[in-house]
């Protein structure tokens, strides 16, 4: 009996959480186009949100390339075909490990930020202040973060896949002495559109997720010091579990 | 007015009227509702019964739009100032003007220093508020405040952990905002002594009502024991020294129920 009522209680809570969310993400889009109006607002979120997430990006991308390559080369040796090198590193960065990889360490960098940000602006009343002075808050503080959010994620997706198949290409080509030729050439062929279609649109779909997390969090935070660091943690690790789970989802539609 | 929250009621049947031009104080014991009431006021929060009338609109049954417009004649001055962490002084002073109007930069930035020369920190225009002392943040965000010249001015304990010399600005410059500008004031505080310098009216609010209203240097030998022991400072009164709790000794020896 106990354990039904926890797991009403808990599918109750759920409901509410993604009521509330799917609010939140209406009063963000009802706010979007005024807030578009600005672009300098914008611009500069897709610098704190992406530009200052390249550096963590282009690290792990080299490194997840170059295991890519030790692992794939030492794969594709036992059937004879590591010359397959490229096209199997090039399929798994764009289909799968950048955008995933990317949204994680995005969720991470860029969005244990925004939600730290934006709940101590509503614990030191910063928020309220915007509203006494008839400014919106979702249309100043919080539409700007989340576009620039949407925006940055697919592009650091992007410079994450050009730098992991540059890691491969050191480990395969430089290290192991895969052809250079075959290497870029396979991948050239087999790389079709539909799959950069498929990163693309993970890329999107990640960022969109991430970032609404992110900034629902702060923006419903406990306005307390335990509030917003419960509202960071929470960010991160829903983003990363709900990352994951559409991650299936679209691969399982795309495939 | 009445206010309840979780079935808890914090205001019933409170009615009060803020005189226009003038300075009203609001006061009460800690936990008496002050800084609900002002959540009230402007709208933050609506009451569960009764109006709230600001120049004859009533605050709580405007829409969101309304709401906003009314708020650009008001002001709030909060607790802890409140200022954009992320921007420094002269930009936090410029945030409502850029937002609200399309007025030339050279205006704004003319505007920004004669509220900064008002509350005489014109020369912390590019310090950031990590910088500023608890006196020179209050002053920045009452500059900010004043920016869009508003017709009601609210403060929010406006002399809580300040220095004596810091508190005499702020007491000059709320009397000075009145004074000079016919602003409308009023400042929640349980400071009585600066208060009873700076207000014309005050409140003072106990159990969900107004307890005792007049001019503050009258209430001093009002009949009331909670007004009488708020205005005199006496530790013991309505208002308990111990919050409630079982009994001491019983307690001491682990024999309570």
């Amino acid at each position: 009996m106990k354990l039904l009522r926890e797991v009403t209680g808990n599918a109750g809570d759920f409901a509410a959480t993604v009521g509330g969310v799917t609010l939140f993400l209406g009063r963000i889009l009802g706010q979007t186009p005024r807030a578009l109006l600005r672009p300098s607002l914008i611009i500069e979120q897709v610098h704190n949100t992406g530009a200052l997430s390249l550096v963590i990006i282009m690290t792990c991308g080299l490194f997840v390339g170059a295991v890519l390559g030790l692992q794939g080369y030492n794969l594709l040796l036992r059937f004879g075909s590591e010359d397959a090198l490229g096209t199997a590193a090039a399929l798994a960065l764009i289909r799968e490990l950048g955008p995933v990889v990317t949204a994680l360490l995005f969720s991470g960098r860029a969005g244990t930020a925004l939600a730290s940000e934006i709940g101590l602006m509503r614990a030191t009343d910063q928020l309220t202040a915007m509203e006494m002075m008839a400014v919106d808050p979702i249309r100043r503080v919080v539409a700007p973060r989340f576009i620039g959010g949407v925006i940055a994620m697919p592009l650091l997706t992007l410079i994450f896949i050009a730098i992991g198949i540059f890691g491969v290409q050191v480990v395969g080509v430089q290290m192991f002495g895969v052809d250079s030729a075959n290497f870029w050439s396979q991948m050239r062929s087999s790389v079709a559109l539909d799959d950069i279609a498929e990163g693309a649109i993970k890329g999107v779909v990640f960022g969109f997720a991430c970032s609404l997390i992110a900034v629902y969090e702060g923006y419903t935070a406990v306005p307390t010091a335990e509030g917003v660091g419960r509202a960071t943690t929470r960010t991160v690790v829903i983003s990363a579990v709900l990352t994951l789970m559409l991650d299936y989802m679209l691969t399982a539609v795309m495939l | 007015m009445s206010y309840s929250v979780g079935g808890r009621s914090i205001f019933s049947g409170l009615n009060l009227s803020i005189p226009r031009g003038r300075i009203t104080a609001l006061m009460g014991p800690s936990g008496t509702g002050k800084t609900t009431l002002l959540r009230l006021m402007t709208g933050q929060l609506k009451p569960t019964s009764g109006q709230i009338l600001f120049d004859g609109i009533d605050v709580s049954a405007l829409k969101t739009r309304e709401l906003y417009a009314l708020r650009r004649r008001m002001g709030m001055l909060f607790q802890n100032g409140a200022l954009l962490t992320d921007m420094d002084v002269f930009e936090n002073v410029a945030f409502p003007l850029r937002e609200h109007t399309d007025l030339p930069e050279p205006l704004i930035r003319n505007i920004v220093l004669t509220k900064l020369q008002a509350v005489g920190l014109r020369g912390a225009a590019r310090l950031m508020p990590s910088e500023l002392s608890g006196g020179m943040n209050r002053r920045v965000a009452l500059a900010r405040t004043m920016a869009t010249d508003p017709e009601v001015l609210i403060y929010d304990e406006p002399f809580t952990g300040l220095d004596p010399i810091s508190m005499g600005m702020i007491v000059r410059l709320v009397r000075h905002m009145n004074n000079a500008l016919g602003i409308t004031s009023i400042v929640v505080s349980h400071d009585v002594k600066e208060l009873s310098e700076l207000s014309d009216t005050s409140y003072i609010i106990a159990g969900g009502k107004v307890a005792a209203s007049g001019e503050l240097k009258d209430l001093k030998g009002h009949q009331s024991d909670i007004v009488n022991q708020f205005v005199n400072g006496l530790p013991d009164g309505p208002v308990p020294f111990h919050y409630p709790a079982a009994d001491y000794y019983q307690q001491l020896l682990g024999t309570e129920a």
